[in-house]
């Protein structure tokens, strides 16, 4: 499939046209301007109403080199990947404390993590949890369409930057160095039956300007191509990781926040997804402007919910296994996170600014004759 | 102010304002809402409501709907296809939620506009299948036309896109389909100010559903009442008759009155 090159958008789509206009510098007048019409759009769109996930990491193995990456491959950290009774045990705590949508996390490991092994975790939360959603290295339509069926009902791909050369220079290893065959990924999602696809950039790799109309390009593409699917953006700001890759572009929470907004103006009916990588207050601050969808409470390291994988924890250097020298508690998380309130507190956060969190807004009978 | 009665499938209503719940900032706010509107047609998104017939606190919309005060009116959307809107249905009798359905098949998420091929053919489906079905559709008068032949409820189309407030923008064909159509027709989507409402009533329309206007508003009850009081008014002028359009003025006090002294 030839996909047009994003990084150079065609500027008489009008939302694109618009985006490229509202990433100009803007003086305070004019920001507050953006953020009171990002607001008022969003509630026409999604109401007072805050859709509420977690991701569950099931698995840190990783064969790729990514130099942003906590799991990437040749770092020397704790890694495990749950059995499927892990999995599930993981998934009824997050159930327990509310959750009714769960973003399945893996690294990209064909050894660890097979497509039977994502099937047959999909095939066991399906039952018990209304939404289960992927995030996982980029596979074959024909394989999509297998966890559609099993209980799949999202799928989340970031390109994670559209500059190829930053792109060939941070991914030093793996398969995952072929950019088209990600770039291509939502597309074959949708084809596999997908009802909702993310997508997103990482902050912080290369000028935010340029990544966002390239991401905006993406989004608009996928608008017309996938008309059925439930598109969200992301815009996840690098944090803290093992192997300490520091942001060379860092987004400042004002372009970040100028950024989201000009995403909702011009896309009012997509969704736009807020993580726990963000700090307490400018999540906050953030609640009412253009977010729909957040996560809570979230652990990015594999068992981090019950200790579940305690038992096979290992340590892997350049990729080989070594046994660890110390008595291991937990896997290696990808990333710290930053807002480390429970799921509970953001719920009673949300009620007190005057927004429904909303828990389910999905049925899995939808789906399964 | 008294109008006639609202009669769907039989059954009496006083009020032709439905109303739906999604969008409120809380299950609290929606339910003083509804008591406010005086609404007896309340729809609520199934996907939404805990189908399981576990009683999950983390889906229970449902639980603040009386259902001795309001017809819960559950509807499909969710579904992109007639199977998977005849599906929850289903469920949603079966969970013992009501046998009423609003058909909703919008595979489109951006605009959620109807599609008309799915419409019908869950209709028919689900009228067969004994369910008392109101579907929402585009302003199309043949569609509403074929759905009427294969029994529903009523036709519910729509204003202007779902969320939008943008009000009737499909008034030429809203005048065909109420002409032509012997079963009620229900303005759905897009209304947004009460004179929305009014108008789509003074055009014959047998009732309107309000969201996102009254879930969204600063103050939901009083923009609730506000659209009750718009929608009983033209009501009201429709049964009383409107005067007919002309294009000079006319005194109110003609001047060739004392011809006819």
């Amino acid at each position: 499939m030839n996909l047009p090159d994003f990084t150079q958008p065609d500027l008489r789509s009008p939302a694109l046209r618009r985006f490229a206009a509202l990433l100009d510098p803007l003086d305070d007048a004019r920001l507050s301007a953006l953020a009171a019409d990002s607001a008022a759009l969003t509630r026409k769109h999604f109401g007072r109403a805050i859709r509420l996930f977690a991701p569950l990491y099931v698995s840190n193995e990783c064969i790729n080199n990514c130099a942003y990456c906590g799991f990437s491959r040749d770092n020397a950290i704790l890694r495990v990947t749950l059995d499927v009774a892990e999995v599930v045990r993981e998934a009824r705590h997050l159930v327990a404390e509310g959750f009714r949508n769960i973003l399945l996390v893996a690294g990209e490991h064909p050894k660890f993590v097979s497509n039977g092994y994502l099937e047959a975790c999909v095939r066991a939360l399906a039952a018990e949890v209304p939404s289960v959603a992927l995030e996982v290295a980029p596979m074959e339509t024909d394989e999509y369409v297998t966890l559609v069926r099993a209980g799949a009902e999202g799928l989340v791909v970031y390109q994670e930057t559209y500059d190829r050369e930053t792109y060939a220079r941070l991914h030093t290893a793996g398969p995952k160095r072929d950019y088209d065959w990600r770039l291509a990924c939502p597309e074959r999602a949708y084809a596999g039956g997908f009802r909702r696809i993310g997508i997103g950039a990482l902050l912080g790799l290369t000028d935010w300007r340029r990544e966002a109309l390239a991401l905006a390009a993406h989004l608009d593409h996928l608008l017309r191509r996938c008309w059925k699917a439930q598109l969200t953006v992301s815009l996840p700001r690098l944090r803290p990781c093992a192997g300490s890759f520091a942001p060379t572009h860092p987004v400042a929470d004002r372009d970040f926040i100028q950024l989201l907004c000009a995403f909702r103006v011009c896309f009012p009916q997509v969704g736009l997804v807020l993580s726990t990588r963000e700090p307490a207050p400018l999540r906050d601050a953030l609640l009412p402007l253009g977010i729909t969808m957040m996560s809570a409470g979230s652990h990015t390291e594999p068992g981090g919910y019950t200790g579940q994988g305690k038992a096979d924890l290992h340590l892997t250097v350049r990729g080989r296994m070594v046994e660890p020298e110390f008595a291991a508690e937990h896997a290696t998380g990808q990333f710290e996170i930053s807002d480390d309130r429970s799921p509970a507190e953001i719920a009673a956060l949300l009620r007190a600014h005057g927004f429904d969190p909303v828990w389910k807004d999905w049925d899995a009978a939808i789906l399964t004759p | 102010m008294t109008t006639e009665p609202l009669i769907i499938a039989g059954r009496e209503f006083h009020s032709r304002l439905l109303v739906g719940t999604g969008k409120f900032s809380s299950n609290e706010a929606m339910a003083a809402a509804l008591e406010a509107s005086g609404t007896q047609i309340v729809t609520v998104a199934l996907r939404r409501a805990d189908l399981s017939g576990k009683g999950d606190p983390f889906a229970n919309i449902l639980e603040f709907i009386d259902p001795k005060k309001y017809l819960l009116l559950p509807n499909t959307s969710g579904a992109m296809n007639a199977e998977e809107a005849v599906r929850l249905a289903r469920l949603a009798r079966a969970a013992g939620i009501s046998d009423w359905v609003k058909l909703e098949i919008h595979p489109d998420p951006r605009y959620l506009l109807p599609d008309p091929i799915e419409t019908l053919k869950a209709a028919e489906i689900l009228v067969k299948d004994g369910f008392t079905v109101l579907p929402y559709i585009n302003a199309d008068p043949v569609l509403a036309k074929r759905l009427e032949d294969v029994g529903t409820a009523t036709v519910m189309p729509l204003g202007s896109p779902i969320g939008s407030n943008r009000g009737i923008e499909t008034r030429a064909q809203l005048e065909i389909i109420i002409e032509q159509c012997t079963v009620p027709v229900i303005v759905d989507a897009g209304l947004g100010a009460p004179s929305h409402a009014a108008a789509a009533m003074e055009l014959g329309a047998a009732a309107v559903l309000v969201n996102t206007a009254i879930a969204i508003a600063p103050d939901p009850e009083r923009m609730a009442r506000a659209f009750a009081a718009a929608v009983e008014a033209g009501r009201a002028a429709y049964e009383i008759g409107l005067g007919a359009r002309a294009e000079t003025a006319n005194a109110t006090s003609p001047l060739t009155a004392f011809l006819t002294k």
